[in-house]
């Protein structure tokens, strides 16, 4: 196959979801001409969603329409080294987006900041418990960046999504009703928090009552109207209940697609090509300069792309699926525990607790949410609590955020009802209105050890014949020690709001791939300090290849407790911004090793 | 994958664009024979029995749903990975068989036709699985979860499992795809189907909802025939 090759471009973006999105606003800004380069199809919301049929739970969440389709690519997947890793055929434990927009598109839009420790978590944890208090084989490290560093990047994402949700830290002050753990924010929530439904505000107001601080979750559905500082304009929420796994069809929802895109499009010095896969990154013969990349458009047909500077913005797997393809970095030897890319990879722990209340006092209506609607506590989040007597380390948020109704997913029974049959039917039709199912009502971190990695399957591959990612994964010890910790505090709030009966479902191991926790798979491709364990430095620039830059969650070195979005919005403007005003005056390595 | 264009300089936005569902065509089964829709009939109206206030799995539409869908794309395995080697692995790999869901009921529903039809010395009934008692039926089915029933070129447990889940899904997806036929499942339970806007609801707090369920399609009475 003879690529053709196009015009020389300043920038080629992989991928045109919200880092992709970000960057290419940024730098056409700066006068560049900028080319993306997506996989997947042009999506907008008139065309992909309609507010009349796009409440369809079969089509979009059962069924997956806007998401990756395997049969496109897909990874493989074992719990540890010594088994023979399969192929994920259909989507389970996440699911990656697909098209312009990616996952920013059909995300919930809960917009967290991490912690200031999580930044420094080694040296954090290390101070405070001793060295010997981590496990052995846990490789935590610390980001290089620290969040007073990232802060106005944060700022700057949560203004262009118009976050709603109450400050907890004004420049050092706590405030009632936010999340006193916060890191200080250098000013308010562009939109004030959503209303919240019943069962939200019963779990808000218990939990206040034992003593927690509890507030609304932050929210890139909106509250309001609101006109971003890009001056695109979003509606208010509806409350729906067809959030996450959909589009929304009232430009409620804060994503590249009602934020950023009506602005980028328009720029001339822009240009998108989609259903377009880019196959690798290439570089020049010594490898220490990225020349541009290659992709395989719609037709089969492929090209070269020519570019000074390469932006890398997939979903986390298929950055660090594109660097090992494409020989950028040393590849991650969980033996001789030397290399980088596919190092510290990590996902989530999540659990939940369901619990069902006595109909004739408790109608919830849970068909009335939003996907980041829900009031949460984090005083079990990162090291917000005394680890000490508890042996293990790292926590997250917990909350009554059930974001649906959706009854092919959302019907629970009591335990000890039968899986089908009138007792079956009888106690769906009892129980609907009155239990209550988070969904994610525990959202614990994931810390990252030396066997859980990614690397290139010897078996399986793709339709262009290249090896498909493997994922080795597994939770350990100290992860499932914290999931029943967090897990038993949540039941308590739900006891203490009137259930009668509760239902905690502990995440257990071993890891298994075909249960949903969250689509925050995180690490991989990391940032940090050292060349020998991370794969970027603090610019999210590659120590190998210093004209191409790695956005997103592959460059987190563990996983936080809170989901990850707003983290990766904000390195996005972190590492735009270092472009602008350093890269760009003088092309080069932006921190010498 | 569709088209593939450069997009430059302008929102690619065209008039009257979209993407509607496909709802099921209308008239007789479009992958079952009429023996195995008798079959599925059956079983789905044990899985969710009729009571005097709704349907059963029969008459709400869930062999309809289900034949729809094996006759379309999720019969097919359309879009999943579907390339070799084939290896069981561990119940956490996830599903790796190279059957599709079509080709695993027409081999499941054979064996337990099979099954039901021989004579009692050989634990059979001698009558089809649709011609038994609902007791009868309920215990077959008791077998098939538990994997009792050796099926002769299926996994037992492995189809009761997936038959549950496409009946229960059909019961309650919207009443395009054949199944909840009147939107009877979601009158039971009480959600208002594709409704959309509840922003005068949100602060109204343990009160019933008090108005019935909308599909994709609206409702019956909205287009009197």
């Amino acid at each position: 196959m003879t690529a053709r090759t196009l015009p020389r471009k300043d920038v080629v973006i992989v991928g045109l979801g919200w880092t992709g999105a970000i960057m290419a606003n940024e730098l056409a800004g700066a006068g560049l001409e900028v080319v993306a380069i997506e996989r997947g199809p042009w999506r907008d919301t008139a065309s992909t969603s309609a507010p009349n049929y796009v409440q369809d739970e079969l089509r979009y969440r059962i069924r997956h329409e806007l998401f990756l389709r395997p049969g496109q690519t897909t990874f493989t997947f074992r719990n540890k080294t010594n088994q023979t890793a399969l192929p994920i055929r259909t989507w389970g434990a996440f699911m990656p987006g697909n098209g312009v927009g990616g996952g920013g598109l059909h995300w919930n839009a809960e917009t967290w900041r991490f912690l200031p420790s999580d930044f420094v978590l080694r040296t954090h944890l290390t101070h405070r418990y001793g060295k010997r208090f981590l496990p052995a084989d846990m490789t935590i490290q610390d980001w290089g960046i620290t969040y007073d560093e990232l802060e106005p990047h944060y700022d700057r994402f949560e203004y262009l999504c118009g976050t709603c949700g109450t400050a907890g830290n004004l420049r050092g002050k706590i405030q009632e009703g936010g999340n006193p753990f916060e890191g200080p924010r250098s000013r308010p929530y562009p939109n004030p928090p959503q209303q919240q439904p019943f069962s939200h505000t019963l779990f808000g107001k218990a939990a206040r009552e034992m003593g927690y601080k509890a507030f609304p979750q932050p929210s890139g559905n909106m509250s309001r109207e609101y006109t971003n500082p890009l001056g695109v304009r979003l509606g208010p929420c509806t409350y729906c209940g067809f959030c996450e796994w959909f589009v929304c069809a009232n430009y409620s929802k804060a994503s590249p697609q009602t934020t950023i895109l009506p602005v980028l499009m328009r720029k001339q010095n822009f240009q998108l090509r989609d259903n377009s896969e880019v196959t690798q990154i290439n570089t020049d013969s010594a490898g220490r300069r990225a020349t541009g990349v290659t992709f395989v458009d719609a037709n089969g047909e492929t090209w070269e792309q020519p570019a000074d500077l390469v932006i890398l913005a997939a979903y986390t797997i298929f950055n660090i699926q594109l660097l090992l393809l494409s020989r950028i970095g040393k590849p991650y030897d969980p033996v001789a525990n030397e290399g980088v890319i596919g190092r510290n990879f990590t996902h989530q722990t999540t659990s939940d607790v369901t619990s069902f209340f006595d109909r004739s006092k408790f109608i919830f209506n849970p068909f009335i949410a939003s996907g980041s609607i829900g009031m949460a506590i984090d005083e079990f989040n990162g090291d917000n609590f005394d680890h000490g007597p508890h042996r293990f380390v790292g926590g997250g948020y917990m909350g009554q955020m059930q974001t649906s109704g959706r009854p092919i997913q959302t019907t629970p029974v009591p335990p000890g009802t039968p899986k089908w049959g009138a007792k079956w039917k009888a106690a769906v039709r009892d129980n609907y209105l009155s239990a209550l199912k988070p969904g994610t009502g525990v959202h614990g971190s994931m810390y990252s050890y030396r066997d859980v990695y990614v690397d290139l399957d010897p078996t399986y591959r793709d339709r262009f014949g290249r090896p498909l990612a493997r994922i080795t994964i597994d939770f350990h010890e100290n992860e499932l020690k914290q999931n029943i910790f967090l897990t038993d505090k949540f039941a308590e709030i739900f006891k203490a709001m009137g259930a009668q009966q509760i239902v905690k479902e502990y995440r257990r191991g071993p890891y298994d791939i075909t249960d949903y926790q969250t689509t925050h798979l995180c690490g991989g491709a990391i940032m940090g300090t050292d060349p020998k364990t991370s794969a970027l430095n603090r610019y999210l620039q590659s120590w190998d290849v210093p004209n191409l830059f790695v956005m997103g969650a592959s460059a987190f070195p563990q996983n936080a407790g809170y989901n990850p979005t707003d983290t990766v919005g904000a390195l996005a403007y972190w590492a735009a911004d270092a472009i602008c005003t350093q890269y760009l005056k003088n092309p080069g390595p932006l921190v010498h090793a | 994958m569709a088209r593939g264009e450069v997009i430059s300089g302008k929102l690619p936005w065209q008039p009257d664009a979209g993407s509607p569902p496909h709802t099921i065509q209308p008239g007789g089964w479009k992958y079952f024979t009429r023996a195995e829709a008798e079959t599925v009939e059956a079983l789905v109206d044990r899985i969710i029995p009729p009571d005097p206030e709704t349907p059963g799995g029969k008459d709400a539409g869930c062999a309809v749903f289900i034949d729809r869908q094996l006759a379309g794309g999720y019969g097919h395995s359309e879009g999943l990975y579907n390339e070799g080697p084939f290896h069981d692995g561990a119940e956490q790999q996830g599903p790796q068989s190279a059957k599709t869901p079509a080709e695993m009921y027409r081999a499941a529903l054979a064996a337990l036709d099979r099954f039901c039809r021989a004579p009692p010395a050989n634990g059979g009934s001698g009558k089809p699985f649709a011609e038994l008692s609902p007791e009868l039926q309920d215990a077959v089915l008791h077998d098939l979860e538990d994997g009792k029933i050796n099926l002769e070129g299926a996994d037992a447990k492995k189809f009761f499992k997936q038959l549950l889940k496409d009946t229960q899904q059909g019961f309650f997806a919207d009443p395009v795809y054949g199944g909840n036929r009147n939107m009877c499942a979601w009158k039971m339970i009480g959600f208002p189907g594709a409704r959309y806007d509840y922003r005068d609801w949100v602060g109204r707090h343990n009160e019933r909802y008090p108005h019935p369920p909308v599909g994709i399609t609206g409702r019956p009475d909205w287009t009197p025939s």
